[in-house]
């Protein structure tokens, strides 16, 4: 099985965002790097839009993702609730 | 109230409104003349409209954030500046990975831009129309960053200054741009396949991610925003790679054959590429994050081999090259440190002998390689150099007639011998460095036997500045060759000794001090 990522850089912003992984994503491993964190989850990583409202206590809009994004890897598939990478396999 | 409040438009719909419902078909000219472009590599596409961008990313969108990414980055480089940034980098030996990333990537980032400026025109559907030009734009945007971001360094370091002009004659320059301009007079889907998945998906995820956040790790802010500004758009460049790739092999099984090609060349060209940024990592960052080694297993082993195993489902099969790349991460940083140390009058970068306690730190890294083949070369070196004996290769060096790298690689399981492979095409032999770099030549040796390399191009003396007569009866081939650089001398050979090293030392000692 493969696993699905994404980084992001470290700020604020980056840390609601990151809690909202770990809480929908409970495979999810956490590589803390100089100025930047890489998230890792077998297979499929998804982040969605409400959990990321809850932790920043403001609407979030998914697009706004593109600002703090470093990489990704994985299928992408994005809508207006859930951003979503995976792997067949 | 009875105002009524139009409800908001969904992703989904406004992407499809404002992409493909703005496109439209060609009535004054058939479809196939507007678009000529698109057939001539074989790929077959029944269906444009079933390309879609998963990030479904609309122009109005990419306009807003792509300025908020802009405005960050410009508060974050004044700052930098204005507080004397340079001055607190770990060490001014790293200034030097700046000097080699100045030369080797906004130039390409440039090259991008061109070539996506194309591929938005030569598309025939309106998703990946849209999304080549959103990039060509990222990278427009790329260029003009990075050099706005070393500019402060400039106007204190040397070697900077002549990066442009560098670009087209530098030897070691030369590998990137034959990347760049192999993919550029490719045909579109080949150069999709170049550099949305070889470029974006294995290359730059190494130099903008961990090669990056090592460059925050050494104090570098104004390298630290850049980089991560720029990946912040690959994440969709690598996309719309992967997305191209899909979009082949779903709309024709015949597709296959020419993807796999595809993606065995670029594969091992971006591979060859990397070469030199392994470098970056292990020997010029002063304090590293990683090693490249560890840095090629994360972001291409398993990175890569999670994309190609996902691409089974097609048909792909792991590249040919893919094994030789494993054994090569552990020998490729070192081999090319040694051969730029071991050319101290032709680069605008100083080079140095690591510290013991870097050794230190390699051979713990390199545990199968370091110790074994690496640390007696550089020892050797170290002590000729203290000795007075400074080694120093003159000859121009023999490169490659495909990656144009410099000939400098071992043969497959024998470190200790250096591999040379050979063609003959039209009555001419034609040297490459690897197996897999013979096979792309012998594939495409029309377009191969054409490649400009500056160090075999100066023996036939075309390669001299302005008013050096070639006919003249005491010609010397390469006597010139610092000015026909624009080498600044100041630049060249050890940073021990060095003005950079003098002047950091007495700016920051005034930095702290009254």
């Amino acid at each position: 099985m493969s696993n699905a990522f994404i980084a992001f850089q470290k700020n604020d912003e980056s840390r609601c965002i990151v809690e909202a992984i770990l809480e929908d994503n409970p495979n999810a491993m956490v590589d803390d790097q100089p100025s930047m964190v890489k998230i890792d989850v077998p297979n499929r990583l998804v982040i969605k839009r409400e959990t990321v409202e809850e932790k920043m206590g403001r609407s979030f809009d998914l697009q706004e993702l593109q600002l703090h994004l470093i990489t990704i890897s994985g299928n992408l598939d994005e809508t207006d609730d859930e951003f979503t990478l995976s792997w067949n396999s | 109230m009875d105002m009524k409040v139009a409800k908001k438009l969904g992703l989904k719909e406004r992407y499809s409104l404002m992409t493909r419902d703005l496109a439209w078909d060609t009535t004054y000219q058939p479809m196939d003349k507007v678009f000529p472009q698109t057939t001539y590599e074989g790929i077959k596409i029944h269906d444009w409209d079933k390309w879609e961008d998963p990030f479904r990313l609309t122009m109005d969108a990419y306009w807003k954030y792509q300025s908020e990414k802009e405005r960050k980055l410009y508060a974050i480089l004044d700052g930098f500046n204005q507080n004397n940034g340079h001055l607190s980098v770990t060490d001014a030996r790293y200034i030097n990975v700046l000097k080699l990333f100045l030369g080797s990537t906004p130039p390409l980032e440039l090259m991008a831009a061109r070539g996506f400026s194309m591929m938005g025109r030569q598309m025939n559907g309106a998703g990946p129309r849209v999304a080549c030009q959103m990039q060509a734009v990222d990278e427009y945007r790329h260029f003009q960053t990075q050099i706005h971001s070393i500019s402060n360094y400039n106007k204190y370091y040397n070697g900077m200054d002549e990066f442009a002009h560098q670009q087209s004659r530098m030897w070691y320059l030369s590998d990137g741009k034959s990347f760049f301009d192999d993919a550029i007079t490719a045909g579109p889907f080949e150069f999709m396949v170049a550099i949305g998945f070889a470029f974006e998906y294995v290359l730059t995820n190494i130099l903008f991610v961990p090669f990056i956040s090592g460059a925050a790790y050494n104090g570098d802010m104004a390298a630290m925003t850049v980089g991560f500004s720029a990946q912040s758009d690959e994440a969709r460049h690598m996309t719309l790679g992967l997305e191209c790739i899909k979009f082949m092999l779903e709309q024709d099984p015949d597709n296959l054959p020419i993807v796999q090609r595809w993606i065995d060349k670029w594969t091992w060209r971006g591979t060859r590429k990397l070469a030199s940024v392994g470098m970056m990592m292990d020997y010029m960052l002063p304090k590293r994050i990683m090693s490249f080694k560890e840095a090629w297993e994360m972001y291409v082993e398993e990175n890569g081999g999670a994309l190609f195993k996902d691409l089974a489902r097609y048909g792909i099969t792991i590249p040919k090259c893919f094994s030789q790349t494993i054994e090569e991460k552990e020998h490729v940083s070192h081999q090319s440190w040694i051969g730029f140390y071991m050319k101290p009058q032709a680069t605008p970068f100083h080079t140095w002998i690591p510290t013991p306690d870097e050794m230190d730190w390699l051979s713990e890294k390199y545990p199968n390689t370091f110790d074994k083949y690496y640390r007696p070369v550089l020892e050797f070196f170290d002590a000729q150099e203290k000795a007075g004996n400074r080694f120093d290769n003159k000859t121009a060096p023999m490169n490659c007639q495909v990656c144009v790298s410099t000939m400098k690689f071992n043969e497959p399981g024998d470190p200790m011998e250096m591999c040379f492979r050979e063609s003959i095409y039209n009555g001419e032999k034609f040297h490459t460095c690897s197996d897999h770099c013979k096979e792309i030549f012998d594939n495409e040796p029309e377009k191969y036997s054409q490649t400009f390399i500056s160090s075999h191009q100066v023996l036939q003396g075309n390669c001299e500045p302005d008013g050096v007569d070639v006919n003249a009866p005491d010609f010397e081939p390469g006597r010139h060759m610092l000015d026909y650089w624009k080498l600044d001398k100041r630049a060249l050979g050890d940073f021990n000794g060095s003005e950079d090293q003098k002047n950091f030392a007495a700016w920051r000692e005034q930095a702290t001090k009254n």
